[in-house]
Formats: C-alpha cells, structure tokens, sequence
C-alpha cells in the first residue's frame, strides 16, 4: 500500500505523535520545530485528501483493517476534506506565528508544553472531523477540549484561569451531553458508525430515545459551537488567551463543532426527521437571529478589542446556523463557505490583535489589554497591522471582493429561493452593525490621538515584527483571495452541501 | 495597442501609479511628477479606446468567476468610454490644481491623499468599464471605502462626523438596497451582463419591478437621491481638490452613471415605460429643494454641494422620462455638469487658499482681485443654470426635447422652475464679487489669485466648459450611440 | 385512567427501570451542584457526578443478568456485550483528566485571587475591569 493510501490516518496521527516528542525534547526551539513540521504535514495531507476526495469521492480507512461497521472508520468526504484544509492550514501559519508571540506571552520553561498542548488540540480537531465513529469522535473532543483548556489558562492576565475554568466547566458539560446522546443512539442501533448509524435509525427515527439523542446533542454541539445564548464561555476565553491560541481557536474551534452538527443532522439523523418532523429549523432560525443582532449589538459596545470580536464571532456563527436552518443547498453552501471565511477573517484579526498588543507592551504601558483607549492612535505607529485588522474587518462585513461577502450572497439567495424577503433585509441589517463595529476600531486607530500625541509628540511608526506580520497577513490576503476566486471554497461547499441536502433521508 | 489590451493598462495604471506615489513619498516633487505622469498616461490611454468604441466596437475582458455566471469582468460601450475620459481628463487638470492647492495650504500627509486619489480614479474608471452588475457594485463600494481616507483627510472631529455620514448613508444604502437588487437580478435572469433593452425576464410582475427599480434608485447613494442625499454635503469636508474631482465628478458622476445603466441596460427604457412617474417626482422634488437648501446656504462648498445634488437629479429625471432625447440628454449633462461644478469649486478652493474665505457673504468685491478665477467662476454659474455659450445648454436642450417629446409637463416645470432657482443662487454671487466694493475687514488683508497651478487648472476647465459647447461632438456621438446600438 | 391504575402500574415500571432513574438522578444532581454552587472543588465535584451517570447509562443496558464476557466456550451461550464497558473506561480515563485539570486550575485560581469562591472572583474581575 502506498503512502497516500494512508493519509486519513496519518493526517491525525502526526500531529498526534508530534505532542509526546516535544514533551520529550524538553526544549521549546525543538518543540517548536516538530510540532510547526507536523502541523504544515497535515496541511500538505489535507491538500492531499482533498485532490483524492476530488478524484475518487469519498475515502474511507479502516482502522486496523477491521470493516466497519466493527472497526473504526476514518471517512473524509467533501465537506470533511474541506474542513481538514482549514484547520489546517491555520495551524500551519498561526504556530510561526507562535514563535515570536509565545516568547513574549508565555514563561520560557513552558514554551515546549505550548507546543504540545497545540499538537494535541490540533490533532484533536482533525481527528472530530476525519472520524467516522461517534465514540471515537467524543475522545478526539475530548482531547482537543483538554489542550485548549490548558492552551487558555497559559493566558498572562489571571482573568485567562478563570475564563478557562469557567470554559472547562460548560465545555465538560456540553461533551458530557453528546456522550449521552451518542449513548441513546447507540441503545437503539447497536452501532457506533455514524454512516451505518443513519442507515439503522430509518426505521425507529421516531421513538423516543432518539429524539431524546438528537436533544442532547443538539444543545451539547451548540454549547461547544458557541449558539446564542450557550456562548457565555467564548468572550473571556477568546480575550484573556493569548493571542496566536485565540487566532486558532476562533478560526478553528467552533467551526470545527459546527462541522460536527452538520454531520449528525445530515448522516446520522437525517434531513426528515431534523428539518421536517420538529421545530429545529425555526428555533436555530431564531437564535441564529439573536445571535446575528444580539451579540453584534453588545460587540458594538465593548471597551477591550479583543472581546469586542470575540463577540463579533458570537454574531458571525449567527449566520452559519442561520444558513444550516435552511435545509437547502444554497443555504448549507453559505454555512459551510462562511466557516471557512469567517475562520480565516477572525484568525488574521486575533493574530493582527496580538502584534498590536505587543506594540502596546512595548510602549511602556505594560503588558496590557488592547482597551479602545490604549490602542488610540496606533493606525498611525503601526499602519500595517491595523490596515489587515480593517481589510479583515470588511471580509466580517461582507463587502464585495472580500470572502465575506460570498457568504452573504449564498445567505441571501437561500432566503430569496424559500420567498423569505424578510430575512435578506435582516441579513443585510445585521452586515451594518458589523461595519458599525469594524468602524469603531477604525476610528479609534485612525483618528482619536494617542497618548504620546496628546502629549504634543509626533507618533514614530514602529510595526509589530516581521514575523508576527506574516502569518498573519497572509490570512488576510487570502480572505481577500478567496473573496474573488473562489473556484477552490464555493466548488468545496457547493459540493458538500449537494452531497449532504436531498441526499433522500 | 489593441482595445482589449488597452483596457487592461487604463485599469492597472493607477494601480501602478498609487504604488510610484506611496514609493516617492519622500521626495514631494518626484511624488507630484509620478502622479501627473499617471494622469497623463491615463488619459492618453483611455482616449485611444475613443475611436474603436466610436466605430462600433466593445472591447471587454474577464478577470475571474467568483460565483458561477458572476464574473468580474469589463466591456466598454459608448457610455462608459464617456465616463472614463471625463474621469481620466479632468484627473490631469485636478493634478496640477492639487498640487497649487495642497503645497498653498500646507496640508499635512499628501503622500496618502495622492495615493488614494490615485486608486479612487482607478475604481472610477473600473466602474466606467464594468461589464456586469456585479462588476459595478465591486468597485462601487471600493471607491466609497477609497474615498473614505480622502473625506476625513483633515482628521478632526469635524471630518470624522463628516465621515461618518458619508460612509454610513453611502454603505448603509448600498448594503440594504443595491445588493438585494443585484442579487435578485442575478436570480431571475442568471447573470448580470449589461445589455441594451435589458436583462429581465418578461415574467417580472411590474410590482416587483416597482420595488426592485426603487430598491436601485435609492441603494445607488451616490446619485445623492433625496432622502439618501446628506453625504455630500457632509463629504465638503474634504480638501477642495477632492470636493471637486471626486464629489462633483468620479464619485457622484459614478452614481447617475450607475443609474443611467441600470435604466438602459438591466431594466430596459421598454420594460420601464409608464412605471417612473414616481421616480421623477422624486428627482423632481430633490431638484427643487436641493436648490432652495442651496439658495439659503452661506457656506460656497455647502451651496456647490446642495447644487450637485440638485443637478445629479437632472439626470436621474432625465432617465425617469426614458425618452432616447433625454437619454441623451442624461448622458451630455454627466459631460456638462463635470466640467461647471469642477470649475465652480476649484474657483472656491482658489478663493480659500488666496483669501482664505469660505462664505459667500465675504465675497464682496473679490471678483477684482481674482479676476480669473472669479470669470471662471461666471462661466461654471451659466453652466450651472443652463445658459449659452456653457456646456450645460446643450444638455438642458436635449433634457426639454426629451421631456416634450413625452409630453412630460411635470419634468417641463421642474426644470424651468430650477433653472430660474439656479439663477437665484449663483448670480447674486456674481454680483457681490464684481459689484460690491471690498469689507473694511478684506481691505486690510491684500491677496491676489491663488498660486498659478490652481489659476492655471480652473481656466482649463473653465474653457472646456465652453468649448463642450461649441463643440459636443464626442458626447454626443458617444450618447448618440448609446441609445441606437448595443 | 384512575389514579389507583396508575399507581399500581407505576411501582413495579419503576423498579423496572430502576437503573434509569438512578442515572437520571445523578445526572440531574449533578447537573444541579454544577449551577448552584459557588465553590469551584464543589462544582467540579457536581462535574464528576454528572459524568459518572453517564457511565452507568452506557453499562447497565449492555449488561445481562447471568450473562458472561463473551468468551467462546459450549458451556456459556448468553454474553454481556463488552463495548459499553470499554467505552466506559475511555470516558472514565477523559473524565479522570478532566478533574485534574480543573482541579489544578482551581489551585491556579487560588493562588492568583486569593479564594476559590465563583462571585468573590467575579467581584475582583469586575474591579479589574472598572480600574482598565
């Protein structure tokens, strides 16, 4: 067997060994090394699944060459394919990114854990996405959960413990609600494959234990995918990490469980059962909604930068529940597109947030958070890192040549395809309160005077270092990028979601 | 150089030339060369895309297919080749006049001011040249995001309110109006290509075609359409020399330029007939009062600003009465309008840099010692108000021929009525500077005209106003084209 | 149908499922302790219970009275299935690290607010926050 033919497993697999071997090397140059090689591996692996997913449609790996429905089963699809490639891919930029932001965010002696604890959650995530075990699927949670509890804590501000705690807390309870859910449909199919699981539901879709199931995991997905109103964990999460493990996580993480629901909506319990027979798609409808408004109201007021798109991304998912609630292929195209485009936004404007709050630490302010007064000014002493958090910034807000605003055409034309006028006018509603809150920062940054300017002095451009500012521009040339070809995201969701809607069940 | 190839450099060369300009910041003359070299090369290429668009043919590109049948791509016809050359034109006059008007006042940070000149003329141009729908809203809501830099220049808390508005009227209508319309046009007919007699299919009830021409005439916030019109006079606190580029021409003109396609090209003057009384009641009303906002305006950059407003109506009026007469004339006035009001405001950027005076009431007297600028100033005023030997005449012609020809008395009215208000306004102007004697308060303060760039930049324009109308040739045989071929 | 029908059919459904009820009765106090404790060691005590119901909920339906681990001899015919067990044990060894963590985390938090009560944390994050 070649080497190809075992990319799913080696896609989590060499993340997963990388973890252990920077342990061992106990030297965070090192760890560094091996965990940054593994990470751009996967990368290579999941551009390589998804050109083999492109040939020969879904591959599947039997782990251990046990046949599923006995063994596990690792399955990449499409839409899986697709999330492999984000995931990572960001990876392999923020953790060079990493390497000049830790140094300064992170005792050196803890440096290669850093790294560790960014292995394991990356091979976590790819391990969600690839398996085709629901049991399986729990532990690689489980695992990524674990590691980005700890990667939160290693925040320097000691808001980060707590915020981390308190993610621990709602985190364990929202897997502790999918294992129960996993464990009702396994009572009632005697399988754990989620492919044959969904085969075996057609005839009891009705009873009682699966719908119980299908509660449990609804409301166990949305807590780790961070729906209105289970999002309370995500704002301190996101602005007392550091800067690159926010950058990930809010690239990643959530969309990562947005991913999952898709697969138990669509493959395990079926379109019927979900969208048809309950009221699922008009209460994820509504919360998306809430969401949409809600928390891009409440971003519009916050004071620290960092929370301030922290709840932005409350908003944003808003938007991919809003297109899953749909049930239809333009719909599911604009959530899965908008995972992809709304990572790679956020990422570069967490990343961009952290060259900007190092600025700060260097200008005499302390090691500080980014509050709307201590980054007055700083679009004149570090224009090119806050000219991407702005270009970013309109990718949030869906402007034409961005990758946000295919998000919103998708979006639009699903609600315009079931005569919903009044969602396209909530829709485009919702995009001002994004360009009131990307214009806050814009103003603050460009026009208020900074405090040395206050003082009579000339501002002294003095940019984040090279090395934080490529990782994360390249980010931002991409949501650019991917805003005007899109022949590799669009052709990737148009596929999935066809695949996923219809699909008769 | 063919047509095709020839578009490609008219877009990227001021691509290219923000990029000279940011490089030469340093060194203020090389920077200023590089951006009058630009212009230059520009211009001259743009005018070489006259004579195949004048002989019939549409050169047009592809760039990319973001979404399946949404491609950004390119076609120039007769109406955009118009478009472009006043654009490309009038940025080489607006080049020299910036230079006066910049190193005069001292303004702080020009490098940035020329660079994002430079890319909105590009995004102007790139809407000129857009072959699609979705082309033109990309670029339309680029060059609002271009301009943004350039309205709060002055970084105040003044130029940030201004800025505000502007952006907020101009993204706000654009978010929630055009695209909803762009998109749904892209649903019922599959594409978005501009082609004469429209896109829409016949099966579009004329109730959805009521609210989709609304959801386009009031998301198209550039044409400045009452309610949607505060952004101009709120973008007035922009240097002058981008009050009058971009906000007397590339930005605005980008707006009734839009309005005027969507009409010909997405709708059709066909599928429209009959269906606009209330869209020139509108353009009516916002002639009318625009002009009597403007009559009682003391500040010359407000009262310029509430006169752009009311003549950008003219053409969304002109367009209203979907005769091929007053197409024509819509397409003549985008020509005349630009050359008066670029005139008119370089004149009241000349009189703040020489005299540092921004209200009418101070202008006593002042035609004696600016005599240049003030002639000029009188040669954009009849423009203005439609009165031989300016550029406005001809269009104004063609704007009643239109009207008659439909029997359309309202627009009749409305235009004779705003004509007799554009005297009222712009006259007594005339009047104080020549007639007044000088304030004891200017007396004591001697200037003469401004530096000679901006004397230089007003008198071209100033006589391109006349000669557009001794000889409107080229625009009318482009507007000539426009409404017989495709 | 009558109060005494339903009371006398009640009883022996209860016993019935009277594993059922024990699960969900861990999982509903464990639940509870998690939400109404202020104290962080007693929340993640309350966690632990939660999670533990849900290892009784994989076991006791795959487990038959009399049934053996399912070893092929003549002599044995009925087998308990063994996956739920070694399900279980991947969840205890997740649930085992889970409590370590958050127990360290609490030592952290110790250490860094002085206390391990949620609102005297809360207080001193909302001061931190007036002071920013």
């Amino acid at each position: 067997m070649s080497l190809a033919a075992h990319l799913p497993v080696l896609q989590v697999v060499v993340p997963l060994l990388s973890a252990p071997l920077a342990v061992l090397v106990r030297h965070g140059g090192l760890a560094f090394g091996l965990v940054t090689a593994a990470a751009w591996a996967a990368f290579a692996m999941a551009i390589g699944l998804w050109f083999q997913v492109g040939e020969s449609g879904t591959v599947t790996y039997h782990i251990g060459s046990w046949p599923p429905p006995w063994g596990i089963e690792y399955r990449v699809d499409r839409l899986a394919s697709f999330v492999l490639v984000l995931v990572s891919g960001v990876a392999a930029v923020v953790l060079p990114y990493s390497r000049a932001c830790v140094g300064r965010e992170i005792a050196r002696e803890q440096h290669y854990l850093y790294y560790a604890m960014f292995a394991l959650c990356l091979a976590g995530l790819l391990g969600i996405v690839i398996t085709g075990d629901a049991f399986n699927l729990f532990v690689f949670l489980e695992i990524s959960s674990l590691s980005t509890y700890v990667l939160i804590a290693l925040g320097r501000d000691r808001r980060a413990l707590a915020a981390s705690y308190r993610y621990l807390i709602m985190g364990s309870i929202g897997a502790t609600f999918i294992v129960i859910g996993i464990g009702f449909l396994y009572l009632m199919t005697g399988t754990l494959n989620l492919v044959d699981m969904g085969t075996r539901l057609s005839g009891v879709e009705n009873s009682r234990p699966v719908l119980v199931a299908l509660a449990f995991l609804t409301v166990g997905i949305c807590l780790k995918l961070a729906l209105f109103p289970l999002h309370q964990w995500l704002p301190n999460a996101y602005t007392y990490a550091p800067s690159a493990v926010t950058a990930f996580l809010a690239a990643t993480a959530t969309k990562v469980s947005v991913y999952v629901l898709i697969r138990f909506y669509f493959t395990v319990f079926g379109e019927s059962l979900v969208f048809h027979k309950l009221p699922l798609p008009e209460i994820m409808l509504w919360l998306s909604l809430m969401a949409m408004f809600g928390a891009s109201a409440v971003a519009l007021f916050q004071n620290n930068l960092k929370r301030l798109f922290a709840y932005s991304s409350v908003g944003q998912i808003g938007y991919i529940t809003l297109g899953l609630s749909f049930d239809s292929v333009y719909g599911l195209t604009a959530s899965v597109l908008h995972l992809f485009n709304h990572g790679l936004a956020k990422g570069a404007i967490f990343l961009l947030i952290g060259g900007l709050v190092l600025g700060l630490g260097r200008s005499g302010g302390g090691h500080g958070q980014p509050t709307l007064d201590r980054i007055a000014g700083l679009g004149r002493r570090m224009p090119i890192t806050c000219l991407g958090i702005f270009l970013a910034g309109l990718s949030l807000i869906g402007v034409p040549g961005t990758a946000g605003f295919l998000t919103k055409w998708y979006l639009i034309l699903a609600a315009l395809e079931q005569g919903q006028y009044w969602l396209v006018a909530a829709v485009l509603l919702s995009s001002l309160l994004a360009v009131a809150y990307v214009w806050r920062f814009v103003e603050v940054a460009w026009f208020r005077p900074s405090a040395r300017e206050e003082a009579g002095q000339d501002e002294v451009r003095h940019e984040a270092p090279r090395a934080l500012l490529v990782p994360a521009w390249l980010l931002v040339l991409a949501s650019l990028w991917f805003g005007l070809d899109t022949s590799f995201t669009v052709s990737s969701a148009l596929d999935a979601a066809e695949a996923l809607v219809g699909s008769g069940r | 150089m063919t047509p095709e190839t020839a578009l490609v450099v008219a877009l990227g060369l001021p691509l290219v030339g923000a990029l000279g300009i940011a490089l030469a910041g340093r060194m203020p003359n090389l920077r200023e060369a590089v951006t009058l070299l630009t212009a230059l090369a520009v211009f001259a290429t743009v005018s070489q895309l006259l004579e195949p668009v004048l002989a019939g043919q549409r050169p047009g590109l592809m760039l990319m297919e973001p979404v399946p049948g949404l491609p950004v791509a390119f076609r120039l016809e007769p109406l955009g080749m118009l478009f472009a050359l006043i654009a490309s034109g009038l940025w080489i006059v607006n080049s020299i006049y910036s230079i006066g008007y910049m190193r005069g006042n001292r303004e702080p940070h020009q490098t940035r001011f020329y660079v994002f000149f430079a890319l909105a003329i590009g995004a102007a141009l790139a809407i000129a040249f857009a072959g699609n729908l979705f082309t033109l809203f990309l670029f339309y809501e680029a060059l609002t995001l271009i301009t943004y830099p350039l309205v709060t220049h002055a970084g105040t808390a003044k130029a940030r309110t201004g800025g505000r508005i502007y952006l907020g009227i101009l993204m706000g209508t654009s978010i929630l109006f055009l695209l909803p319309a762009v998109i749904y046009v892209w649903y019922v007919a599959g594409h978005t290509d501009f082609r004469l007699g429209g896109i829409l299919p016949d099966t579009v009830s004329p109730v959805v075609l009521t609210v989709l021409l609304a959801l386009f005439m009031f998301g198209i916030g550039k044409a400045a359409l009452m309610p949607f019109h505060r952004w101009l006079p709120a973008a007035m606190v922009a240097p002058t020399p981008v009050s009058a580029l971009l906000h007397a021409v590339a930005v605005v003109k980008a707006g009734v330029f839009t309005v005027v396609k969507v009409v010909v090209y997405v709708f059709g003057a066909d599928t429209l007939a009959g269906q606009t009384g209330w869209l020139a009641a509108i353009a009516g009303f916002t002639i009318v009062a625009a002009s009597v906002v403007a009559l009682s305006a003391d500040n010359l950059k407000r009262r310029l600003a509430y006169s752009t407003v009311s003549q950008l109506s003219y053409v969304v009026l002109a367009a209203a009465i979907l005769a091929p007469l007053s197409l024509m004339g819509a397409v003549l006035h985008i020509a005349a309008h630009a050359f008066g009001k670029i005139t008119l405001f370089f004149a009241a950027g000349a009189i703040y840099t020489a005299a540092h005076k921004t209200e009418v009431s101070q202008l006593d007297g002042i035609g004696r010692r600016m005599p240049w600028t003030m002639a000029a100033f009188g040669i954009g005023a009849l423009s203005m108000i439609g009165l031989p030997p300016a550029a406005g005449f001809v269009s104004k012609w063609y704007l009643v021929s239109g009207a008659m020809a439909q029997s359309h008395w309202l627009a009749l009215v409305v235009i004779l009525l705003s004509t007799l208000l554009n005297a009222a306004y712009f006259l007594p102007i005339l009047w104080r500077a020549f007639f007044r004697p000088l304030s004891v308060e200017a007396q004591a303060h001697p200037h003469g005209e401004a530096p000679w760039p901006m004397v230089l930049a007003l008198g071209l324009t100033a006589l391109g106003t006349v000669t557009l109308f001794f000889l409107p040739d080229v625009p009318l045989a482009l507007a000539r084209q426009m409404v017989t071929l495709p | 149908m009558s109060a005494a029908v339903a009371s006398s059919s009640l009883l022996p459904e209860l016993i019935q499922h009277f594993s059922h009820i024990i699960t969900v009765f861990l999982m509903v106090s464990g639940l509870y302790i998690v939400i109404a404790r202020g104290n962080l060691i007693k929340k993640l005590v309350g966690l632990s219970v939660f999670q533990t119901s849900v290892y009784l909920l994989y076991i006791a339906p795959g487990k038959i009275i009399g049934g053996t681990a399912p070893i092929l001899a003549s002599q044995y015919g009925v087998y308990s299935n063994p996956l739920p067990h070694v399900l279980i044990l991947t969840a205890i060894v997740v649930g085992v690290a889970t409590l370590a963590l958050g127990l360290t985390l609490a030592v952290r938090l110790r250490e860094a607010y002085g206390t391990i009560e949620e609102d005297e944390i809360l207080a001193l994050d909302q001061q931190a926050e007036l002071e920013e």
